[in-house]
């Protein structure tokens, strides 16, 4: 109940001071544009199998304007809030720190949520002049809200730290971008060391499902990510309690 | 059962002392003054009332429910008026205490009844829609004062509620906290001594993390003040009028005041009807008497002194 209060006030709050138009606008205009150069390259050059290659590509493109949004909406979840004192208020109301992240995450969440429906109005149009398969399609955009929720937990742990937005939004382009390409190094590691990093990183996994495949295992690691970063902003918040904030 | 019990209050910050063996009471329906210098533990204290952090030590019960063990119980008992008066400034008035009426867990069918009533006694009703962000130092204070009264709490924690506001908003700021207190407990910070000394029932000082006193603000002048002093404005030549007061029995010393020319400061024994003896004298010198009054110590003569003692205790 009181998640959904929090909730409610993001979402509110997103929308007043027009953060959400403009990442929305951008997320559309870029995504839009990769949608475009890719149904062109892919009509004029490849012709067939435009069911899983089209989208295959244009996810891969659009995960990348994805990772460099996304952040933008994250900075202000907690380090504004420090910075107005605001913060104060909620620590000192009948809320629980969990209570508060959850309302926090889950806002950011459903504004991500709708900049990813209103990308299906280019399946929609496409739909008119060709026949389209949408399993593959749904798999691309589970694989993409995973990863959007996962860059989302990681952004707002980066905001619980600090009460510079710049700071954190930085920090979560940074770690997201580091996170995509841990396993870009295979020619310097061992073997071994290359499997594990596989694992870790967004890239191995996201691959999957916009290759039209859900594995359970993908759905768990970004749900591990998500779980791993919530936790974290929990033991963030909580540390006010040995620091003391002055 | 008190209201506010204050048990061995502790804190240290990592590079700071914050407040050291605090121990007080609060009674149901007082208004507590809350008083100390800037950086001398008041906002530390408050913010370990109101569970915003834990003490390093001691405890402390809110309407009997512990801050350590019920941390959740006692803010539901407690409004709270950080000192910065924080604010999502991108909200109107009414959406700001609507979204905080929601928190407090007021049932949505009371919900509006509720926020207008405090609307109204905060005198906001007209600018209930606008944006907190376009409200001006002393509408904004009073959107903080109703954002603590939202849920009708038993315990009012209110720090620094008066500073940065024009007279005329302190006056009516002080009128609305005095007429809260009937009703509930009030703790109230300050660095002004006028201010509470105006609204208190009693005053708590303390100084470097430490209590220096609890008492009422006239026990306090009472227990500092050795002898009693007397106001004296006469019109005249100064020479005559300070020979003319010495010679009064009882009378210890005569010093220039310090509010004019004209005024003096009479040191007398106590237990002696000094006041008569000293207008007779004036009379009979044919000195005209503007002014002759007994003083108080102020609040800042007192606040000094303690200050001073503490200090002086604490080197020896």
């Amino acid at each position: 109940m009181n998640t959904l209060t929090i909730a409610k006030r993001e979402m509110g709050s997103y929308f007043t001071s027009l953060i959400a138009y403009v990442v929305t606008t951008v997320f559309l205009v870029m995504s839009g544009y990769f949608y475009y150069t890719n149904m062109v390259m892919f009509v004029m050059f490849v012709g067939s199998d435009v069911k899983l290659g089209l989208w295959q590509q244009t996810f891969y493109d659009i995960r990348f304007v994805t990772v460099s949004v996304l952040p933008l909406l994250t900075m202000r979840l907690f380090a504004e809030e420090k910075k107005m004192g605001t913060i104060e208020l909620l620590f000192t109301s009948p809320l629980r720190d969990r209570q508060i992240i959850m309302g926090k995450y889950l806002a950011c969440l459903a504004v991500f949520a709708m900049m990813l429906a209103l990308t299906m109005l280019y399946p929609v149009l496409l739909k008119i002049v060709y026949q389209l398969e949408p399993a593959p399609l749904a798999a691309c955009y589970l694989g993409l809200f995973l990863m959007g929720g996962a860059c989302i937990a990681c952004g707002i742990f980066l905001s619980s730290l600090t009460e510079n937005q710049v700071v954190a939004a930085m920090s979560t382009i940074g770690v997201l971008l580091l996170l995509w390409f841990l396993d870009w190094n295979e020619g310097i590691a061992g073997s071994a060391v290359v499997q594990v990093l596989h694992q870790l990183s967004f890239s191995e996994h996201f691959l999957n499902f916009i290759r039209g495949i859900i594995d359970i295992n993908d759905i768990v690691y970004y749900l591990s990510v998500i779980a791993f970063f919530l936790f974290l902003t929990g033991c963030s918040l909580e540390s006010r309690k040995w620091r003391g904030i002055k | 059962m008190n209201a506010i019990e204050v048990d061995h209050l502790t804190k240290y910050y990592s590079n700071a002392r914050g407040v050291i063996d605090l121990s007080f009471e609060v009674n149901k329906g007082e208004i507590m003054g809350f008083l100390g210098p800037n950086g001398s533990g008041k906002t530390t204290t408050m913010r370990m009332l109101t569970c915003f952090f834990p003490p390093t030590s001691g405890t402390a019960r809110i309407c009997g429910h512990d801050i350590l063990k019920e941390p959740l119980e006692v803010r539901r008992k407690l409004g709270y008026l950080p000192e910065s008066v924080p604010l999502y400034l991108d909200m109107p008035v009414r959406s700001y205490l609507s979204f905080f009426a929601e928190v407090r867990g007021i049932p949505a069918r009371q919900r509006k009844a509720r926020i207008d009533e405090v609307l109204d006694k905060c005198s906001l009703t007209h600018v209930a829609h606008r944006l907190i962000g376009k409200l001006s130092k002393g509408y904004r204070q009073r959107v903080g004062i109703a954002q603590a009264l939202l849920h009708d709490p038993e315990v009012l924690i209110l720090d620094e509620p008066t500073i940065g506001l024009d007279p005329k908003q302190i006056i009516e700021i002080r009128s609305l906290i005095k007429g809260l207190g009937a009703a509930r407990t009030v703790i109230l910070s300050s660095h002004i001594l006028s201010e509470v000394s105006a609204v208190c029932d009693r005053v708590i000082i303390i100084h470097e993390g430490k209590l220096v006193a609890v008492d009422t603000p006239h026990n306090l002048t009472r227990r500092l003040q050795q002898t009693p002093k007397i106001l004296v404005r006469a019109l005249g030549p100064a020479e005559a009028i300070t020979k003319t007061l010495r010679s009064v029995p009882g009378v210890l010393s005569v010093k220039p005041g310090i509010d004019g020319p004209d005024a003096f400061i009479v040191d007398a024994e106590e237990g002696l009807p000094v006041i008569n003896s000293l207008a007779q004298a004036l009379c009979a010198q044919n000195l005209s008497i503007a002014e002759i009054r007994p003083v108080d110590m102020t609040l800042e003569e007192i606040f000094i002194q303690l200050v001073a003692d503490d200090t002086e205790v604490r080197r020896q």
